[in-house]
């Protein structure tokens, strides 16, 4: 008898430590506002020429079969009690051409975070306003400054970062506790790797279009979602 | 420069420069402004250092973006105090009417207060204060201070002409003037209007009202979550100004009605004048004009989706209205005797209550 609880112990131990991926779509129900160009960048006598043209501003990056692009994904409940230590990589965020690239990014609450600027001249990164108690910062990087590393101890959705000098420069950083987290690409497309089987709220937060939130269940082999955001 | 010139000689440089201090106060405020209006208040992150250098020695080569705006801003800023410490000794050793020594004073410490106001604005910007987020809480502040700065300045300017007196519009005689308490409520009305300004524009909000004379094609726009929600989803600004709330709405239009109260104040008033001396006519169809002129740069701030150049051609004529209504209200207001002044009401210890009393009752002789 002693032994067959044994067995069932190893048994349930290793289905939690089963995991999956999770793949899927967020979509966009509704018309979105055109995008505006960004006059102030292309008349900047240094942004204008980094960017070489017309430059419009992000807010709904729409793709194919209305994909909706920069989505933050992240496990919002299901993993409660659980510890995860931070990852030794880096996440990055750069600034090219007087933008913030990419323009949405994810990272672990205590993950560095490594700033670049890789225009020749300077930018200066603000961090002006935390709501969960992160240290905010505004400093300057200048043209080849060495990258920068900043740690959020606390989940932030989202750390919101700007440049001054160039008003229209916006980033934003994603921190959540654990490490399943994605940002959507062009076409609203995510994976979110290695899940342990289970039940989960996952949360798609978009910068505009706000946040829903969505059961799903993982199984050993995975899961799909689809999610919708709807602009009203 | 001689101080032993006569009275006559020696004021009118004086009142010069007074004008030339005032002149410079508006061109700080106007670059201020700009500043607000570009939403480059923090592209210079340190103070009163420029990015790590002595700011006089900031080399040209960085004022680049918003840097330029800031740091030119800090640098007018700086000569201003200058100007106003010259001001105030100059005025110190060359004035004999006490009641000016003091404006001089005050003056030097509200711009040296300024000043550091100004540096606490950059330096606690990511702080709270009385519930108030920094950024905001400074900037209304730094706004209002520069704004009474400027009329002060006005009034030092006004009083050192050479050829002034209290009476130089008209009759010194008192007899219960009604218009002295309207001047007076429309100024302090002015003074508010623009402080619920600078409270909107240092929210950064953008436009949370984005049409003009409708407010979201109402009368007045509602400000459930539902109706929010869409109008932040479809915001797509440039320079990204977070999200609009019920509060900024509200306070849009309530700046809106005070704007319209102002002018419809301005013209009763102005109406009212008609009968008074030419000097005063003027003077109260020109403040009338200045809050048309107002109203109508803030319907184009709208309509130009908060233009820079507008918006703070917006700040900068209602600094010119506010520092207009205090000369007309003090000139409308005091009477010099034995070297001080005073209010015209009651002689020599009355206050502007009994005066505004008086107007009430009527006339009196």
């Amino acid at each position: 008898m002693k032994n067959i609880i044994h067995l069932a112990a190893l048994v349930a131990g290793s289905a939690s430590v089963l995991a999956g991926d999770v793949t899927g779509t967020v979509t966009l129900k509704g018309t979105p506002p055109p995008e505006k160009a960004i006059a102030p960048l292309t008349a900047d006598a240094n942004c204008g020429k980094a960017a070489k043209g017309p430059v419009n501003t992000r807010h709904y990056v729409v793709g194919a079969a209305s994909g909706l692009g920069n989505v933050f994904v992240y496990v919002k409940g299901g993993l409660d009690g659980k510890k995860f230590d931070a990852p030794a990589t880096k996440a990055v965020i750069d600034q090219v051409a007087c933008l913030y690239e990419p323009y949405v990014i994810g990272a672990q609450a205590g993950q560095a975070v490594e700033i670049r600027n890789s225009d020749p001249f300077l930018h200066n990164v603000n961090f002006m306003k935390s709501e969960a108690g992160n240290p905010t910062f505004n400093f300057a990087q200048g043209n080849a400054a060495k990258p920068v590393d900043k740690v959020f101890a606390n989940q932030e959705v989202f750390v919101k970062l700007q440049c001054n000098v160039h008003p229209w420069m916006f980033g934003y950083i994603g921190v959540v506790s654990n490490p399943y987290f994605a940002v959507t690409d062009k076409d609203g497309k995510f994976s979110l790797k290695g899940l342990p089987a289970g039940k989960y709220t996952l949360a798609f937060k978009h910068l505009k279009a706000g946040e829903v939130t969505q059961e799903v269940e993982v199984k050993d082999s995975g899961a799909e979602v689809k999610a919708v955001l709807e602009v009203k | 420069m001689s101080f032993g010139t006569t009275h006559t000689a020696r004021s009118r440089w004086l009142h010069f420069f007074a004008v030339f201090t005032w002149l410079w106060a508006l061109a700080v405020i106007s670059i201020g402004g700009l500043v607000t209006s570009k939403g480059v208040g923090m592209s210079v992150p340190d103070w009163p250092t420029t990015y790590g250098y002595n700011m006089f020695f900031f080399p040209i080569r960085l004022w680049e973006g918003g840097i330029f705006h800031e740091h030119v801003h800090r640098l007018v800023a700086s000569v201003l105090g200058m100007l106003t410490l010259i001001l105030a000794v100059w005025i110190w050793f060359s004035e004999s009417r006490t009641w000016i020594k003091w404006l001089g004073g005050i003056a030097a410490t509200l711009v040296v207060g300024q000043g550091v106001l100004g540096g606490l604005r950059v330096q606690l910007n990511s702080y709270d204060v009385l519930g108030v987020p920094g950024s905001i809480f400074f900037g209304v502040l730094h706004a209002t201070t520069a704004q009474l700065f400027l009329c002060l300045v006005g009034v030092i300017a006004w009083v050192t002409r050479p050829s002034w007196s209290p009476n130089v519009l008209g009759s010194g005689v008192w007899t219960g003037d009604r218009k002295a308490l309207w001047a007076a409520a429309l100024t302090c009305m002015t003074l508010l209007q623009l402080m619920i300004a600078a409270s909107m524009r240092h929210q950064h909000a953008g436009l949370a009202i984005p049409d003009f004379p409708l407010a979201y094609g109402h009368l007045y726009p509602p400000t459930d979550a539902s109706f929010l929600e869409s109008v932040n989803q479809r915001r797509v600004d440039v320079i990204d100004g977070g999200v609009v709330t019920a509060f900024q709405v509200h306070l849009q239009m309530v700046h809106r009605g005070v704007a319209l109260a102002l002018v419809s104040l301005a013209l009763l008033l102005a109406f009212r004048a008609r009968s008074e001396s030419s000097g005063w006519k003027l003077v109260f169809r020109g403040w009338a004009g200045l809050f048309l002129a107002q109203f109508c740069l803030g319907a184009a701030t709208i309509w130009t989706n908060k233009a820079a150049d507008v918006a703070t051609a917006h700040v900068a004529l209602g600094a010119i209205t506010l520092s207009f209504g205090v000369l007309a209200t003090f000139s409308r207001s005091v009477i010099e005797q034995q070297g001080m002044v005073r209010l015209r009401s009651c002689p020599p210890a009355g206050s502007f209550l009994q005066s505004a009393a008086a107007s009430v009752t009527g006339p009196t002789a």
